[in-house]
Protein backbone atom coordinates (compact mmCIF):
# COMPACT_ATOMS: atom_id res chain seq x y z
CA UNK A 1 0.00 0.00 0.00
CA UNK A 2 1.34 3.41 -0.76
CA UNK A 3 -0.77 5.71 1.78
CA UNK A 4 -0.01 8.77 -0.69
CA UNK A 5 -1.49 7.27 -3.82
CA UNK A 6 -4.20 9.61 -4.94
CA UNK A 7 -7.54 8.40 -3.14
CA UNK A 8 -10.13 6.25 -5.38
CA UNK A 9 -12.98 7.75 -3.19
CA UNK A 10 -12.90 11.18 -1.20
CA UNK A 11 -15.71 11.59 1.04
CA UNK A 12 -16.10 15.63 1.75
CA UNK A 13 -18.82 16.85 4.22
CA UNK A 14 -21.13 14.27 3.70
CA UNK A 15 -24.72 14.46 5.49
CA UNK A 16 -27.27 12.43 5.75
CA UNK A 17 -30.49 13.46 7.59
CA UNK A 18 -33.83 11.11 8.86
CA UNK A 19 -36.57 13.30 9.60
CA UNK A 20 -34.52 15.54 12.35
CA UNK A 21 -32.33 13.18 13.31
CA UNK A 22 -28.61 13.57 11.56
CA UNK A 23 -27.50 10.09 10.71
CA UNK A 24 -23.77 11.79 8.71
CA UNK A 25 -23.11 15.24 10.05
CA UNK A 26 -20.28 16.13 7.86
CA UNK A 27 -18.22 12.73 7.55
CA UNK A 28 -15.36 13.31 5.33
CA UNK A 29 -12.23 10.33 4.63
CA UNK A 30 -10.60 9.04 2.03
CA UNK A 31 -9.68 5.61 0.57
CA UNK A 32 -6.78 4.47 -1.79
CA UNK A 33 -6.50 1.84 -4.01
CA UNK A 34 -5.03 -1.32 -2.60
CA UNK A 35 -5.81 -0.11 1.15
CA UNK A 36 -8.01 -1.47 4.11
CA UNK A 37 -9.34 1.72 5.71
CA UNK A 38 -11.54 0.32 9.08
CA UNK A 39 -14.67 2.16 9.80
CA UNK A 40 -15.35 1.95 13.33
CA UNK A 41 -17.54 3.63 16.81
CA UNK A 42 -20.25 2.80 18.87
CA UNK A 43 -23.52 1.78 17.47
CA UNK A 44 -25.76 4.55 15.69
CA UNK A 45 -22.39 6.44 14.68
CA UNK A 46 -23.46 6.05 11.05
CA UNK A 47 -20.80 3.75 9.88
CA UNK A 48 -23.79 1.86 7.88
CA UNK A 49 -25.26 5.14 7.19
CA UNK A 50 -22.24 6.02 5.25
CA UNK A 51 -22.00 2.42 3.45
CA UNK A 52 -25.51 2.93 2.21
CA UNK A 53 -24.77 6.20 1.01
CA UNK A 54 -21.84 5.82 -0.60
CA UNK A 55 -23.50 2.31 -2.28
CA UNK A 56 -26.37 4.67 -3.86
CA UNK A 57 -29.18 3.42 -1.68
CA UNK A 58 -29.74 6.79 -0.09
CA UNK A 59 -29.14 10.17 -1.57
CA UNK A 60 -26.95 12.62 0.37
CA UNK A 61 -28.49 15.57 1.68
CA UNK A 62 -24.88 17.31 1.66
CA UNK A 63 -21.78 17.19 1.28
CA UNK A 64 -19.63 15.98 -2.05
CA UNK A 65 -19.27 11.95 -2.87
CA UNK A 66 -16.07 11.84 -5.57
CA UNK A 67 -15.17 8.67 -6.91
CA UNK A 68 -12.85 8.23 -9.78
CA UNK A 69 -12.43 11.91 -10.28
CA UNK A 70 -16.12 11.64 -10.68
CA UNK A 71 -18.80 12.98 -8.22
CA UNK A 72 -21.23 10.01 -7.48
CA UNK A 73 -23.61 11.77 -4.81
CA UNK A 74 -26.70 10.16 -5.53
CA UNK A 75 -26.01 8.29 -8.57
CA UNK A 76 -28.40 4.94 -8.90
CA UNK A 77 -26.77 1.66 -7.16
CA UNK A 78 -26.90 -0.31 -10.29
CA UNK A 79 -24.75 2.50 -11.88
CA UNK A 80 -22.13 2.22 -9.17
CA UNK A 81 -22.09 -1.14 -9.63
CA UNK A 82 -21.16 -0.36 -13.32
CA UNK A 83 -18.38 1.92 -12.35
CA UNK A 84 -16.95 -0.42 -10.09
CA UNK A 85 -18.07 0.05 -6.38
CA UNK A 86 -19.79 -3.13 -4.71
CA UNK A 87 -20.63 -4.06 -1.01
CA UNK A 88 -22.12 -6.76 1.42
CA UNK A 89 -24.85 -6.50 3.59
CA UNK A 90 -24.43 -6.79 7.62
CA UNK A 91 -27.81 -9.04 7.10
CA UNK A 92 -26.61 -11.37 4.14
CA UNK A 93 -29.01 -10.77 1.26
CA UNK A 94 -28.76 -13.34 -1.23
CA UNK A 95 -31.64 -14.15 -3.92
CA UNK A 96 -33.33 -16.87 -1.49
CA UNK A 97 -34.89 -19.24 -4.16
CA UNK A 98 -32.29 -18.81 -6.91
CA UNK A 99 -29.46 -21.17 -6.67
CA UNK A 100 -26.57 -20.45 -5.35
CA UNK A 101 -24.54 -20.33 -9.04
CA UNK A 102 -27.63 -18.37 -10.38
CA UNK A 103 -27.33 -15.59 -7.25
CA UNK A 104 -23.50 -15.06 -8.66
CA UNK A 105 -24.68 -16.12 -12.78
CA UNK A 106 -26.92 -12.52 -12.01
CA UNK A 107 -24.32 -10.12 -11.22
CA UNK A 108 -22.04 -11.72 -13.89
CA UNK A 109 -24.55 -10.96 -16.29
CA UNK A 110 -25.63 -7.76 -15.29
CA UNK A 111 -22.75 -6.22 -13.69
CA UNK A 112 -20.52 -5.01 -16.31
CA UNK A 113 -17.34 -6.06 -15.26
CA UNK A 114 -14.74 -3.42 -16.80
CA UNK A 115 -12.58 -5.82 -16.86
CA UNK A 116 -13.16 -10.01 -17.19
CA UNK A 117 -14.98 -11.28 -14.44
CA UNK A 118 -13.37 -13.86 -12.53
CA UNK A 119 -14.60 -17.03 -13.03
CA UNK A 120 -17.28 -18.64 -11.67
CA UNK A 121 -16.50 -22.16 -10.15
CA UNK A 122 -13.18 -20.61 -9.11
CA UNK A 123 -14.82 -17.56 -6.67
CA UNK A 124 -16.88 -20.23 -5.38
CA UNK A 125 -14.40 -22.36 -4.71
CA UNK A 126 -12.50 -20.00 -3.24
CA UNK A 127 -15.08 -18.88 -0.80
CA UNK A 128 -16.45 -22.58 0.29
CA UNK A 129 -19.61 -22.45 -2.32
CA UNK A 130 -18.43 -24.96 -4.52
CA UNK A 131 -20.10 -27.81 -3.46
CA UNK A 132 -23.30 -25.90 -2.73
CA UNK A 133 -23.74 -24.37 -6.06
CA UNK A 134 -26.74 -26.10 -7.46
CA UNK A 135 -28.80 -25.69 -4.00
CA UNK A 136 -30.94 -22.67 -3.39
CA UNK A 137 -29.37 -19.96 -1.04
CA UNK A 138 -31.89 -20.18 1.43
CA UNK A 139 -30.58 -23.61 2.19
CA UNK A 140 -27.42 -21.67 3.32
CA UNK A 141 -26.27 -20.43 6.32
CA UNK A 142 -26.10 -16.86 7.42
CA UNK A 143 -21.96 -17.56 7.45
CA UNK A 144 -22.52 -18.88 4.24
CA UNK A 145 -24.83 -16.39 2.99
CA UNK A 146 -22.51 -13.30 3.92
CA UNK A 147 -19.99 -15.25 1.73
CA UNK A 148 -22.13 -15.40 -1.45
CA UNK A 149 -22.80 -11.52 -0.75
CA UNK A 150 -18.91 -11.33 -0.89
CA UNK A 151 -18.77 -13.93 -4.20
CA UNK A 152 -21.74 -11.64 -5.54
CA UNK A 153 -19.78 -8.35 -4.89
CA UNK A 154 -16.59 -9.39 -6.36
CA UNK A 155 -18.68 -10.84 -9.50
CA UNK A 156 -18.64 -7.56 -10.89
CA UNK A 157 -15.17 -6.64 -10.29
CA UNK A 158 -14.78 -3.63 -8.15
CA UNK A 159 -12.44 -1.57 -7.53
CA UNK A 160 -13.67 -0.55 -4.56
CA UNK A 161 -15.80 -3.00 -1.93
CA UNK A 162 -17.20 -2.09 1.09
CA UNK A 163 -18.00 -4.63 3.71
CA UNK A 164 -20.50 -3.94 6.58
CA UNK A 165 -19.88 -6.23 9.35
CA UNK A 166 -18.67 -9.57 7.19
CA UNK A 167 -16.76 -10.91 10.15
CA UNK A 168 -19.49 -11.00 12.93
CA UNK A 169 -20.97 -14.40 13.77
CA UNK A 170 -18.13 -15.89 11.87
CA UNK A 171 -16.08 -18.38 14.30
CA UNK A 172 -12.12 -18.13 14.53
CA UNK A 173 -10.61 -20.05 12.07
CA UNK A 174 -13.05 -18.56 9.86
CA UNK A 175 -11.92 -15.31 11.00
CA UNK A 176 -8.56 -16.04 10.19
CA UNK A 177 -9.37 -17.45 6.66
CA UNK A 178 -11.55 -14.36 5.58
CA UNK A 179 -9.14 -12.13 6.40
CA UNK A 180 -6.35 -13.07 4.33
CA UNK A 181 -8.95 -13.10 1.51
CA UNK A 182 -9.72 -9.53 2.29
CA UNK A 183 -6.04 -8.73 2.39
CA UNK A 184 -5.21 -10.63 -0.85
CA UNK A 185 -7.90 -8.77 -2.24
CA UNK A 186 -6.42 -5.38 -1.28
CA UNK A 187 -3.07 -6.34 -2.32
CA UNK A 188 -4.60 -6.90 -6.07
CA UNK A 189 -5.63 -3.23 -5.69
CA UNK A 190 -8.58 -2.71 -4.39
CA UNK A 191 -9.45 -0.49 -2.28
CA UNK A 192 -11.89 -1.89 0.30
CA UNK A 193 -13.76 -0.16 3.72
CA UNK A 194 -14.66 -2.27 6.02
CA UNK A 195 -17.10 -1.32 9.01
CA UNK A 196 -16.77 -3.97 11.84
CA UNK A 197 -17.19 -4.45 15.72
CA UNK A 198 -14.49 -6.86 16.37
CA UNK A 199 -11.64 -4.77 17.13
CA UNK A 200 -9.03 -7.66 16.76
CA UNK A 201 -10.40 -8.13 13.31
CA UNK A 202 -10.10 -4.79 12.32
CA UNK A 203 -6.60 -4.56 13.69
CA UNK A 204 -5.54 -7.56 12.13
CA UNK A 205 -6.39 -6.57 8.85
CA UNK A 206 -6.81 -2.86 8.13
CA UNK A 207 -3.87 -0.25 7.35
CA UNK A 208 -5.74 2.65 8.65
CA UNK A 209 -9.13 3.34 10.70
CA UNK A 210 -11.74 5.97 10.89
CA UNK A 211 -13.44 6.53 14.41
CA UNK A 212 -16.99 7.97 13.92
CA UNK A 213 -19.04 9.30 16.52
CA UNK A 214 -22.42 11.07 16.03
CA UNK A 215 -22.12 11.26 11.68
CA UNK A 216 -18.78 12.56 12.05
CA UNK A 217 -14.82 11.13 11.68
CA UNK A 218 -13.19 11.64 15.28
CA UNK A 219 -10.13 10.57 14.61
CA UNK A 220 -8.58 8.79 11.51
CA UNK A 221 -5.00 7.06 12.07
CA UNK A 222 -4.00 3.47 13.15
CA UNK A 223 -5.92 1.59 15.22
CA UNK A 224 -3.08 1.15 17.89
CA UNK A 225 -2.92 4.86 18.16
CA UNK A 226 -6.65 5.65 18.52
CA UNK A 227 -7.12 3.32 21.60
CA UNK A 228 -4.78 5.77 23.12
CA UNK A 229 -6.86 8.92 21.96
CA UNK A 230 -9.37 10.53 25.16
CA UNK A 231 -11.53 11.28 22.82
CA UNK A 232 -12.06 8.03 21.70
CA UNK A 233 -11.94 6.30 24.93
CA UNK A 234 -14.44 9.11 25.77
CA UNK A 235 -17.39 7.95 23.08
CA UNK A 236 -16.59 3.88 23.62
CA UNK A 237 -16.57 3.37 27.20
CA UNK A 238 -18.38 6.57 28.55
CA UNK A 239 -17.03 10.19 29.92
CA UNK A 240 -15.68 9.19 33.37
CA UNK A 241 -13.23 6.81 31.54
CA UNK A 242 -11.48 9.99 29.34
CA UNK A 243 -10.30 12.06 31.61
CA UNK B 1 -30.12 -29.12 -27.19
CA UNK B 2 -30.03 -25.98 -25.66
CA UNK B 3 -33.26 -25.61 -23.07
CA UNK B 4 -34.72 -22.93 -24.76
CA UNK B 5 -35.38 -25.22 -27.57
CA UNK B 6 -36.29 -27.70 -26.12
CA UNK B 7 -38.94 -26.18 -24.00
CA UNK B 8 -40.19 -24.76 -26.92
CA UNK B 9 -40.37 -28.39 -28.65
CA UNK B 10 -41.85 -30.07 -25.35
CA UNK B 11 -44.02 -27.71 -24.38
CA UNK B 12 -45.03 -24.91 -26.24
CA UNK B 13 -45.49 -27.05 -29.96
CA UNK B 14 -47.60 -30.22 -28.16
CA UNK B 15 -49.26 -27.21 -26.78
CA UNK B 16 -50.59 -25.48 -29.80
CA UNK B 17 -50.97 -28.67 -32.02
CA UNK B 18 -53.33 -29.87 -29.75
CA UNK B 19 -55.18 -26.27 -29.72
CA UNK B 20 -55.37 -26.79 -33.87
CA UNK B 21 -56.27 -30.12 -33.68
CA UNK B 22 -59.09 -30.10 -31.20
CA UNK B 23 -61.36 -27.98 -33.00
CA UNK B 24 -61.59 -30.45 -35.45
CA UNK B 25 -62.74 -33.11 -32.96
CA UNK B 26 -64.44 -31.04 -30.13
CA UNK B 27 -67.70 -29.29 -30.63
CA UNK B 28 -67.63 -26.76 -28.07
CA UNK B 29 -65.22 -24.44 -29.55
CA UNK B 30 -66.71 -21.39 -26.97
CA UNK B 31 -64.83 -23.51 -24.44
CA UNK B 32 -61.79 -24.34 -26.70
CA UNK B 33 -61.45 -20.13 -26.78
CA UNK B 34 -61.79 -19.68 -23.06
CA UNK B 35 -59.24 -22.22 -22.26
CA UNK B 36 -57.14 -20.32 -24.67
CA UNK B 37 -58.04 -16.76 -23.50
CA UNK B 38 -57.25 -18.10 -20.11
CA UNK B 39 -54.09 -19.87 -20.79
CA UNK B 40 -52.96 -16.26 -21.87
CA UNK B 41 -53.79 -14.52 -19.18
CA UNK B 42 -53.04 -16.90 -16.34
CA UNK B 43 -49.27 -16.44 -18.39
CA UNK B 44 -49.13 -12.94 -18.21
CA UNK B 45 -50.41 -12.99 -14.20
CA UNK B 46 -46.75 -15.73 -14.83
CA UNK B 47 -44.77 -12.82 -15.96
CA UNK B 48 -45.69 -10.05 -13.80
CA UNK B 49 -46.37 -11.81 -10.75
CA UNK B 50 -44.38 -15.14 -10.75
CA UNK B 51 -41.21 -13.04 -12.31
CA UNK B 52 -41.22 -10.33 -9.89
CA UNK B 53 -43.93 -10.53 -7.47
CA UNK B 54 -46.12 -7.66 -8.47
CA UNK B 55 -49.52 -9.46 -7.75
CA UNK B 56 -51.85 -7.61 -10.65
CA UNK B 57 -55.52 -7.84 -8.81
CA UNK B 58 -56.82 -5.58 -11.07
CA UNK B 59 -55.69 -7.49 -14.18
CA UNK B 60 -59.13 -7.25 -16.03
CA UNK B 61 -58.62 -3.58 -16.39
CA UNK B 62 -55.86 -4.40 -19.36
CA UNK B 63 -58.01 -7.09 -20.86
CA UNK B 64 -61.00 -4.83 -21.15
CA UNK B 65 -59.11 -1.69 -22.08
CA UNK B 66 -57.88 -4.12 -25.29
CA UNK B 67 -61.23 -5.82 -26.06
CA UNK B 68 -62.20 -1.61 -25.93
CA UNK B 69 -59.54 -0.58 -28.29
CA UNK B 70 -60.35 -3.28 -30.67
CA UNK B 71 -64.05 -2.13 -30.44
CA UNK B 72 -63.28 1.45 -31.10
CA UNK B 73 -60.91 0.69 -33.55
CA UNK B 74 -63.39 -1.40 -35.33
CA UNK B 75 -66.40 0.81 -34.64
CA UNK B 76 -65.04 3.88 -35.50
CA UNK B 77 -61.70 3.66 -37.82
CA UNK B 78 -63.42 0.44 -40.02
CA UNK B 79 -60.22 -1.28 -39.16
CA UNK B 80 -59.51 -4.83 -39.81
CA UNK B 81 -59.68 -7.25 -37.18
CA UNK B 82 -56.28 -8.18 -36.58
CA UNK B 83 -55.11 -4.45 -36.97
CA UNK B 84 -57.54 -3.78 -34.22
CA UNK B 85 -56.51 -6.51 -32.14
CA UNK B 86 -53.00 -4.91 -32.28
CA UNK B 87 -54.29 -2.07 -31.37
CA UNK B 88 -55.98 -3.96 -28.39
CA UNK B 89 -52.13 -4.53 -27.47
CA UNK B 90 -51.48 -1.15 -27.93
CA UNK B 91 -53.78 0.29 -25.44
CA UNK B 92 -53.10 -2.41 -22.63
CA UNK B 93 -49.02 -0.84 -23.03
CA UNK B 94 -50.50 2.54 -22.90
CA UNK B 95 -52.51 1.77 -19.97
CA UNK B 96 -49.46 -0.12 -18.28
CA UNK B 97 -47.60 3.22 -19.12
CA UNK B 98 -50.27 5.05 -17.17
CA UNK B 99 -49.93 2.92 -14.02
CA UNK B 100 -46.64 2.20 -13.60
CA UNK B 101 -46.43 4.55 -10.85
CA UNK B 102 -48.21 1.96 -8.70
CA UNK B 103 -44.91 -0.10 -9.36
CA UNK B 104 -43.67 2.50 -6.12
CA UNK B 105 -46.56 -0.03 -3.89
CA UNK B 106 -45.26 -3.29 -3.34
CA UNK B 107 -47.79 -5.85 -1.19
CA UNK B 108 -51.21 -5.78 -0.89
CA UNK B 109 -50.91 -1.74 -1.19
CA UNK B 110 -49.79 -2.84 -4.62
CA UNK B 111 -52.83 -5.23 -5.52
CA UNK B 112 -55.44 -2.92 -4.08
CA UNK B 113 -54.45 0.12 -5.91
CA UNK B 114 -55.04 -1.89 -9.04
CA UNK B 115 -57.94 -3.01 -8.20
CA UNK B 116 -58.93 0.27 -7.85
CA UNK B 117 -57.00 0.92 -11.65
CA UNK B 118 -58.86 -1.90 -13.29
CA UNK B 119 -62.29 -0.57 -11.19
CA UNK B 120 -61.76 2.97 -12.45
CA UNK B 121 -61.33 2.07 -16.03
CA UNK B 122 -64.25 0.20 -16.62
CA UNK B 123 -66.77 2.94 -14.95
CA UNK B 124 -65.02 5.50 -17.48
CA UNK B 125 -65.46 3.34 -20.25
CA UNK B 126 -69.34 2.59 -19.42
CA UNK B 127 -69.67 6.47 -18.63
CA UNK B 128 -72.99 6.85 -20.47
CA UNK B 129 -71.36 10.69 -21.16
CA UNK B 130 -68.84 8.86 -23.96
CA UNK B 131 -71.54 7.14 -24.92
CA UNK B 132 -70.41 8.65 -28.36
CA UNK B 133 -66.96 6.60 -28.18
CA UNK B 134 -67.57 3.83 -26.66
CA UNK B 135 -71.45 3.15 -26.41
CA UNK B 136 -70.87 3.47 -22.35
CA UNK B 137 -72.74 0.90 -20.48
CA UNK B 138 -75.25 -0.79 -23.21
CA UNK B 139 -72.35 -2.24 -25.05
CA UNK B 140 -71.39 -2.82 -28.24
CA UNK B 141 -72.18 -5.14 -31.31
CA UNK B 142 -69.12 -5.87 -33.75
CA UNK B 143 -71.59 -7.87 -36.72
CA UNK B 144 -69.11 -6.38 -39.21
CA UNK B 145 -65.81 -8.11 -38.01
CA UNK B 146 -67.35 -11.56 -36.53
CA UNK B 147 -65.24 -14.39 -37.38
CA UNK B 148 -64.92 -17.00 -34.36
CA UNK B 149 -62.49 -19.52 -36.73
CA UNK B 150 -60.28 -16.86 -37.48
CA UNK B 151 -60.36 -15.27 -33.88
CA UNK B 152 -59.50 -18.73 -32.57
CA UNK B 153 -56.59 -18.66 -34.63
CA UNK B 154 -55.79 -15.30 -33.17
CA UNK B 155 -56.38 -16.31 -29.85
CA UNK B 156 -53.94 -19.51 -30.25
CA UNK B 157 -51.13 -17.34 -32.38
CA UNK B 158 -51.24 -14.95 -29.01
CA UNK B 159 -50.81 -18.08 -27.02
CA UNK B 160 -47.68 -18.68 -28.28
CA UNK B 161 -46.06 -15.59 -28.44
CA UNK B 162 -46.73 -15.32 -24.58
CA UNK B 163 -45.49 -18.90 -24.35
CA UNK B 164 -42.51 -18.09 -25.94
CA UNK B 165 -41.83 -14.86 -24.00
CA UNK B 166 -42.44 -17.20 -20.53
CA UNK B 167 -40.13 -19.52 -22.22
CA UNK B 168 -37.07 -16.42 -22.90
CA UNK B 169 -37.82 -15.74 -19.46
CA UNK B 170 -37.44 -19.25 -17.71
CA UNK B 171 -33.90 -19.48 -19.92
CA UNK B 172 -32.51 -16.23 -19.72
CA UNK B 173 -30.30 -14.24 -17.48
CA UNK B 174 -33.30 -11.34 -18.77
CA UNK B 175 -35.11 -13.83 -16.65
CA UNK B 176 -33.18 -14.97 -13.81
CA UNK B 177 -32.76 -10.82 -13.37
CA UNK B 178 -35.69 -10.67 -12.81
CA UNK B 179 -36.58 -13.45 -9.79
CA UNK B 180 -33.68 -11.32 -8.57
CA UNK B 181 -35.65 -8.12 -8.48
CA UNK B 182 -38.38 -10.25 -6.86
CA UNK B 183 -36.04 -11.54 -3.99
CA UNK B 184 -34.29 -8.98 -2.88
CA UNK B 185 -34.43 -5.22 -5.13
CA UNK B 186 -31.57 -3.64 -3.00
CA UNK B 187 -29.37 -6.64 -3.69
CA UNK B 188 -30.60 -7.02 -6.95
CA UNK B 189 -29.30 -3.82 -7.77
CA UNK B 190 -26.29 -4.16 -6.00
CA UNK B 191 -25.90 -6.96 -8.89
CA UNK B 192 -26.09 -3.96 -11.78
CA UNK B 193 -29.12 -5.08 -12.17
CA UNK B 194 -31.64 -1.41 -13.43
CA UNK B 195 -34.23 -2.71 -10.68
CA UNK B 196 -37.10 0.06 -12.54
CA UNK B 197 -36.16 -0.10 -16.16
CA UNK B 198 -36.90 -4.79 -15.05
CA UNK B 199 -40.10 -3.80 -13.39
CA UNK B 200 -41.55 -1.72 -15.60
CA UNK B 201 -40.53 -4.30 -18.83
CA UNK B 202 -42.14 -7.20 -17.01
CA UNK B 203 -45.62 -4.82 -16.42
CA UNK B 204 -45.78 -3.63 -19.82
CA UNK B 205 -45.16 -7.13 -21.82
CA UNK B 206 -47.91 -8.03 -19.03
CA UNK B 207 -49.94 -5.68 -20.12
CA UNK B 208 -49.41 -6.13 -23.85
CA UNK B 209 -50.29 -9.97 -23.24
CA UNK B 210 -53.69 -8.71 -21.28
CA UNK B 211 -54.55 -6.58 -24.11
CA UNK B 212 -54.32 -8.71 -26.97
CA UNK B 213 -55.97 -11.01 -25.14
CA UNK B 214 -59.24 -8.63 -24.54
CA UNK B 215 -58.71 -7.89 -28.65
CA UNK B 216 -58.94 -11.35 -29.49
CA UNK B 217 -61.80 -11.82 -26.75
CA UNK B 218 -63.85 -9.02 -28.60
CA UNK B 219 -63.13 -10.11 -32.03
CA UNK B 220 -64.57 -13.70 -31.18
CA UNK B 221 -67.73 -12.73 -28.78
CA UNK B 222 -68.28 -9.53 -30.83
CA UNK B 223 -71.17 -8.30 -28.24
CA UNK B 224 -70.46 -7.55 -25.10
CA UNK B 225 -70.88 -5.09 -22.40
CA UNK B 226 -68.34 -3.07 -20.31
CA UNK B 227 -69.26 -5.79 -17.21
CA UNK B 228 -68.42 -8.67 -19.41
CA UNK B 229 -65.02 -8.23 -20.08
CA UNK B 230 -64.31 -6.06 -17.01
CA UNK B 231 -65.35 -8.69 -14.91
CA UNK B 232 -63.09 -9.77 -11.53
CA UNK B 233 -63.60 -13.20 -12.63
CA UNK B 234 -61.18 -12.77 -15.33
CA UNK B 235 -58.63 -11.21 -12.88
CA UNK B 236 -59.26 -13.76 -10.05
CA UNK B 237 -59.48 -16.80 -12.10
CA UNK B 238 -56.08 -16.07 -13.58
CA UNK B 239 -54.55 -15.58 -10.63
CA UNK B 240 -55.82 -18.54 -9.14
CA UNK B 241 -54.70 -20.58 -11.61
CA UNK B 242 -51.16 -19.59 -12.14
CA UNK B 243 -51.08 -19.78 -8.30
CA UNK B 244 -52.47 -23.36 -8.37
CA UNK B 245 -50.38 -25.00 -11.14
CA UNK B 246 -47.11 -22.69 -9.46
CA UNK B 247 -45.75 -19.46 -10.67
CA UNK B 248 -42.11 -18.61 -12.30
CA UNK B 249 -42.31 -21.84 -14.45
CA UNK B 250 -43.94 -22.19 -17.64
CA UNK B 251 -45.61 -25.47 -16.75
CA UNK B 252 -47.37 -24.38 -13.68
CA UNK B 253 -50.16 -21.76 -15.12
CA UNK B 254 -50.55 -24.71 -18.12
CA UNK B 255 -51.23 -27.25 -14.94
CA UNK B 256 -52.94 -24.55 -13.41
CA UNK B 257 -55.67 -23.62 -15.71
CA UNK B 258 -56.15 -27.38 -17.64
CA UNK B 259 -57.29 -28.56 -14.09
CA UNK B 260 -58.75 -25.50 -12.80
CA UNK B 261 -60.61 -24.81 -15.57
CA UNK B 262 -61.53 -27.94 -16.55
CA UNK B 263 -63.42 -28.85 -13.16
CA UNK B 264 -64.83 -25.41 -13.64
CA UNK B 265 -66.36 -26.33 -16.76
CA UNK B 266 -67.25 -30.09 -15.74
CA UNK B 267 -69.22 -29.11 -12.74
CA UNK B 268 -69.34 -25.63 -12.63
CA UNK B 269 -72.74 -24.95 -14.35
CA UNK B 270 -74.45 -28.31 -13.84
CA UNK B 271 -73.76 -28.26 -10.01
CA UNK B 272 -72.67 -24.88 -8.91
CA UNK B 273 -72.80 -25.66 -5.34
CA UNK B 274 -70.78 -28.59 -5.07
CA UNK B 275 -68.15 -26.74 -7.41
CA UNK B 276 -67.62 -23.87 -5.26
CA UNK B 277 -67.54 -26.48 -2.36
CA UNK B 278 -64.49 -28.39 -4.17
CA UNK B 279 -62.90 -25.31 -5.49
CA UNK B 280 -63.23 -23.80 -2.01
CA UNK B 281 -61.22 -26.97 -0.30
CA UNK B 282 -58.52 -26.96 -3.26
CA UNK B 283 -57.69 -23.50 -2.87
CA UNK B 284 -57.56 -23.77 1.12
CA UNK B 285 -55.53 -27.12 0.07
CA UNK B 286 -53.22 -25.29 -2.01
CA UNK B 287 -52.75 -22.09 0.20
CA UNK B 288 -52.23 -24.86 3.31
CA UNK B 289 -50.24 -27.58 2.07
CA UNK B 290 -48.76 -26.23 -1.34
CA UNK B 291 -48.20 -22.48 -1.33
CA UNK B 292 -45.93 -22.53 -4.03
CA UNK B 293 -48.18 -24.65 -6.39
CA UNK B 294 -48.44 -27.76 -8.09
CA UNK B 295 -44.98 -27.36 -9.24
CA UNK B 296 -43.28 -27.49 -5.98
CA UNK B 297 -44.36 -31.29 -5.33
CA UNK B 298 -41.62 -32.02 -7.66
CA UNK B 299 -39.90 -29.09 -7.07
CA UNK B 300 -39.22 -30.19 -2.84
CA UNK B 301 -37.95 -33.30 -4.55
CA UNK B 302 -35.44 -31.41 -6.47
CA UNK B 303 -36.71 -32.02 -9.75
CA UNK B 304 -36.40 -28.97 -11.95
CA UNK B 305 -39.87 -28.39 -13.37
CA UNK B 306 -39.54 -25.86 -16.68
Amino acid sequence: MSPDAKPILTVNGLVKRFGGFHALDGLSFHVSSGEILGLVGPNGSGKTTAINVISGLYAPDGGTLTYDGASIGGMASHKLVHRGINRTFQIPKPFLSLTVRQNVEVALAYGRAEVAPPKLTDLLEQYHLAELADRPAADLNSSQQKMLDLVRALATRPRLLLLDELAAGLNPTELDWIAGHIKALAQSGLAIIVVEHLMGFIEQITDRVIVMNAGKEIFEGTLAVAVKVPQVIEVFLGGEHGA
Amino acid sequence: MPSFVRHMLLIVAPLMAAFAILPGVYDNHLLLFNFVIFLILAQGVNIIYGFTGYLPFGYVGFFGAGAYGFAIMVMHLQAPAPLAVLAAGVVGVLLGLLLTPLLRLSGAYFAIANLAAALAVLHFVANPALESITKGPYGVALNGTFNPTLAYIGAVIILALTLGFVVFLRNSSFGMALQAVREDAVSAAMAGVNVVKMRVIAWLVSALVAGLAGGVFAWYVSVFYPDNVFSSDFSIFAIVFALFGGVATIMGPIVGVIILYGIYNLIGFTTPQYFQLIYGVLIMALVLFLPAGLVSLATRRGWNVP
